[in-house]
């Protein structure tokens, strides 16, 4: 059961990231550039995912999930160097690029070799990010 | 265009379908980075059937809808090595801040996450820049 919600739920990410033009890197970095040709689509997409989600969050009081287990317990709100150096070098890239890890996925089949080459980058990247987040741990430690 | 944000409103709706569907079924949050990274890192092997799942309805549904969508075009660059510094960054980043812009963007705020709004805020705010930089100032992009 779990496997097969887990494929509904990334075919409707997938259809959703279609169509809403987020697959197209020239719309996520005109929403990025204030100084350009500013693209409002990506704050459409935003708004309109919060949505549902935050009625699913309520649905999730008082209940279990579906497929049995436990919703994830709302993480203490501690913010930390990690978050923070992590989503700046994260939105380095997002600009770079125009992709980011669910984009790149829903097009990987249509993006030509560039496509492969940034999900290829991107896995090493997330395979080196434990040693080095370790390792920066240890040289500055976090308190 | 003039429809584009109609169709990201559409689009956005279905993605927030996409994670109340995980979240209410299988009680995960839906965060692609974290999805991917535990794969890829080892953390999430126990889990990995969900997540393969889940990547392959990603990767192949968008594929399966493409020739009744014609109009799509990823105007990905050209340079590679833009491509893969861009790649590269956007995996360490994710890793450390826990998450994008699905699981704190989208899942976080919409759960009112501190962390969620901060990372969102800030990812946007370093995208922002990255892009000002290098496409009006370097002209590389």
């Amino acid at each position: 059961m779990r496997t097969i919600f887990a494929l509904i739920s990334g075919a409707l990410f997938g259809a959703g990231l279609l169509v809403s033009g987020m697959v197209d890197t020239a719309k996520v970095q005109g929403w990025l550039d204030v100084f350009g040709d500013w693209d409002p689509t990506l704050a459409f997409v935003m708004g309109g995912a919060i949505v549902p989600m935050a009625i699913a969050w309520q649905l999730t009081r008082g209940r279990k999930p579906l497929a049995g287990g436990e919703f994830p317990p709302k993480p203490e709100a501690r913010l930390g160097r990690n978050l923070v150096l992590g989503s700046v070098l994260f939105g380095m890239g997002w600009g770079l690029a125009g992709l980011c890890p669910g984009p790149s996925m829903a097009s990987l089949t249509f993006n030509g070799i560039g496509g492969v080459v940034f999900v290829g980058a991107m896995a090493l990247g997330m395979f080196a990010a434990p040693s080095l987040r370790a390792r920066l741990d240890r040289a500055v430690p976090a308190e | 265009m003039e429809q584009d944000w109609i169709m990201g409103l559409i689009g956005g709706l279905l993605i927030g379908l996409a994670g109340a569907v995980y979240l209410l079924a299988n009680g995960r949050i839906m965060g692609a980075s974290g999805i991917i990274g535990g794969l890829v890192d080892g953390s999430g092997w126990s889990t990995a059937k969900e997540r393969i799942a889940f990547l392959g309805g990603l990767i192949l549904f968008p594929a399966v809808l493409l020739p009744i969508y014609t109009e799509v075009d990823t105007h990905l660059t050209n340079n590679l090595w833009v491509i893969a510094a861009a790649g590269i960054l956007v995996g360490v980043g994710t890793r450390f801040a826990n998450g994008c812009t699905s699981g704190h963007g989208v899942c976080g705020i919409s759960r009112l996450s501190l962390r969620g709004i901060v990372a969102t805020v800030m990812y946007i705010l370093a995208g922002g820049l990255t892009v000002v930089f290098f496409r009006h100032m370097l002209g590389v992009i």
